[in-house]
């Protein structure tokens, strides 16, 4: 006899203690430390706090251990978490131009003032796996430069004093950006609106979009003017003060896509630019970014829009891996009611066509 | 076998039904124009909630907006109160509110609900709040937002009724059995959240007051009481509800939407009751023992 569905509540509670359990692992093996998160995926740590769209490695450490390192799943708990955050202030624009560099390269020039950096990079690892790494063993220190690097101008500035490249100033008034967490996203969306959303959109989707851009999906004729990565400060004015004082530093990469523009009647041809600005060391995505920015600039530049890196809404309503892993996966969430709908439906549809076939001997019917 | 939870198990360090009180008050000044203009999507600034988009954060959100201390809510999915996901709702708004949670129907002040409207007819006062995945009916006529808005400003629906037609064309009726699309007040489309079209009469001039979140989509719109809603159809094509050809094999009703349930691996089905208070009632009220 047919026994109506009941315990849910009990199997969720079940479900939450197996999920510690799986979560903490084999006992004899010692438990993650956060420190141990922070110190040694510092680059899972920097997805989770850029796609979070919250800068704190603590967090960000705590919710990959929270969720075995499945980093979208590390970003929807980052998420959560910052909605019940208050909005105390609002920081003034940082200056990448002013960042402590660890790593500065540009595609564009040989040489630059400042000089190419390398950094920490895999760029040039051979990605060999490294046994050496699995026993465990101490680490030879790197060299250190004799003194700190200077600040060096970026090469997008250099560029734009001969007005090769196209100026980017403020919009007249310098309207305050909308707060995408805040407020509904509405189209056509403005070029700081879509920035904010790339930049906490989805790595692997920004990276298979601008990968389209350059297989002749609206193709932008991209060069890396310079990719930069280091700290820079934050400031806030406080009401009460009136003037900027500094209140920690954060690490970002910025990316700056050079591309070129034929020019219109009102424009000479000049390069412009795809911009791409993400917290910690998140290169790829930075890259990708600029890539996408640029392509979503088709509109305002004149060129016809054909491709899906180049459309607004298909780009924006599709990038927040939050939104759409939740969507994606509410299908498996009960759905009897619609599906005894279709199955109504195609019951009756299959009866209207069974009765229309001339009626037959045909022993298809009894295979 | 009816379900209670106890306000024992309630959270400590977050606002009484988790939202803080200016994104309530945001929310609610979205849900009161959507009251004022039936069947139109207001946008609202969706907030990032602890359960995942598409799983009904759209109705949390305003369940979490309007609840009361005095509330008595129930949360259905698919008709029953003991699917996955509804006892995990209600135990979030059970942990963070420390309201009365029933499955009676009739007890509750509000009801949130995913894919059905319960059996038993909704009264004045009652809140019906709907998940909804999808707001925009014209989504899949016409992608883009900026163009479905445009026609709904301009009350532009032929597109719909050719869609209707072409169904009608091809299948000699009309292939929505969910999701069917309706007109409110005579004015907007309005995309019922995926309730079978079984449940679509059920809108019309209905007591209580139904709103509709989206949260994904950040839109809120509302049909409050005592306001028409219309299925489309053509006046030689009528707008016709599902019908089964058995009764519910538990409570023996004929008026409900009944759940199919595979009983075997040779095909043998039995026909059941997708509104479970409804069903449990009926037989509390044939055989008392029951319960």
């Amino acid at each position: 006899m047919y026994v109506a569905v009941k315990g849910g509540e009990q199997a969720i509670l079940n479900s939450w203690r197996l999920l510690a359990e799986q979560r903490r692992g084999d006992t004899r093996a010692p438990e993650l430390t956060l420190a141990q998160i922070r110190g040694q995926l510092g680059l899972a740590v920097d997805r989770v706090m850029a796609e979070g769209s919250l800068y704190d490695p603590e967090l960000a450490a705590l919710a990959i251990k929270q969720a075995q390192g499945d980093v979208i799943e590390a970003v929807f708990l980052l998420r959560a978490y910052r909605t019940t955050l208050p909005r105390l202030g609002v920081s003034l624009p940082i200056d990448t131009g002013a960042m402590r560099l660890q790593r500065r390269i540009s595609a564009t020039y040989k040489d630059v003032p400042g000089g190419q950096v390398l950094g920490a990079t895999y760029d040039y690892t051979q990605r060999l796996l490294d046994f050496q790494l699995a026993a465990g063993g101490t680490v030879a220190s790197a060299a250190v430069a004799a003194s700190a690097l200077p600040a060096a101008p970026r090469i997008t500035e250099i560029m734009g004093s001969e007005g090769l490249l196209a100026a980017e100033t403020p919009a007249a008034d310098d309207p305050a950006p909308r707060d995408l967490t805040r407020e509904p996203l509405e189209f056509p969306a403005n070029r700081a609106l879509r920035l904010q959303n790339l930049a906490r959109g989805d790595e692997g989707f920004l990276l298979a979009l601008g990968y389209s851009t350059q297989r002749g999906y609206a193709n932008t004729h991209p060069f890396a003017g310079e990719i930069r990565q280091g700290t820079v400060s934050v400031e806030v004015v406080p009401e009460e003060l009136g003037f900027a004082i500094e209140i920690g530093e954060i690490a970002v990469t910025e990316c700056q896509m050079v591309n070129q523009f034929a020019g219109s009647a009102t424009q000479p041809p000049q390069f412009t630019r795809g911009y791409g600005l993400v917290f910690g060391a998140c290169e790829r995505k930075a890259m990708a970014m600029a890539l996408v920015d640029r392509s979503l600039r088709a509109e305002e530049l004149g060129e016809a829009v054909t491709a899906p890196a180049q459309m607004q809404e298909f780009v924006l309503y599709h990038s927040d891996n939050v939104e759409a892993s939740g969507f994606v996966q509410h299908l498996k969430l009960p759905h009897y009611v619609d599906f005894q709908s279709e199955l109504e439906l195609v019951r009756k549809l299959r009866a209207r066509y069974a009765a229309a076939q001339p009626k037959s001997t045909d022993t298809a019917e009894a295979a | 076998m009816r379900i209670s939870t106890s306000a024992a198990d309630t959270m400590e360090g977050y606002n009484f039904a988790y939202l803080d009180e200016h994104t309530k008050r945001m929310i609610r000044r979205a849900i009161l124009k959507a009251i004022a203009i039936p069947g139109y999507q207001v946008p609202f600034g969706s907030r990032e909630m602890p359960l995942p988009y598409g799983w009904g954060t759209g109705g949390i959100q305003v369940t979490a907006a309007i609840i009361g201390p005095d509330d008595v809510l129930k949360v259905i999915d698919q008709g029953s109160d003991d699917t996955t996901n509804a006892v995990n709702i209600r135990r979030f708004f059970a942990r963070t509110t420390g309201v009365k949670t029933t499955e009676r129907t009739g007890e509750a002040t509000i009801i949130q609900t995913r894919h059905r409207i319960p059996e038993t007819p909704l009264r004045d006062g009652q809140i019906i709040v709907y998940q909804v995945p999808i707001p925009e009916m014209l989504r899949w006529l016409e992608p883009r937002e900026a163009e479905t808005r445009k026609m709904h400003a301009l009350g532009e629906y032929g597109a719909m009724h050719v869609k209707l037609y072409e169904d009608i064309a091809h299948h000699g009726h009309i292939a929505a059995t969910y999701d069917y699309p309706v007109i409110v007040n005579e004015r907007y489309l309005m995309r019922p959240s995926p309730i079978p079209k079984f449940d679509n009469p059920k809108m019309h001039m209905n007591p209580a007051l139904q709103l509709f979140g989206a949260g994904r989509e950040k839109r809120i719109y509302a049909v409050p009481p005592y306001t028409a809603v219309r299925s489309l159809d053509f006046e030689d094509h009528p707008f016709e509800t599902q019908r089964w050809e058995h009764a519910c094999e538990l409570c023996g009703a004929t008026d409900s939407f009944l759940d199919e349930v595979i009983m075997d691996d040779r095909g043998k089905r039995m026909f059941v009751c997708s509104d479970s208070d409804y069903c449990l009632a009926r037989r509390e009220k044939q055989q008392p023992a029951v319960a």
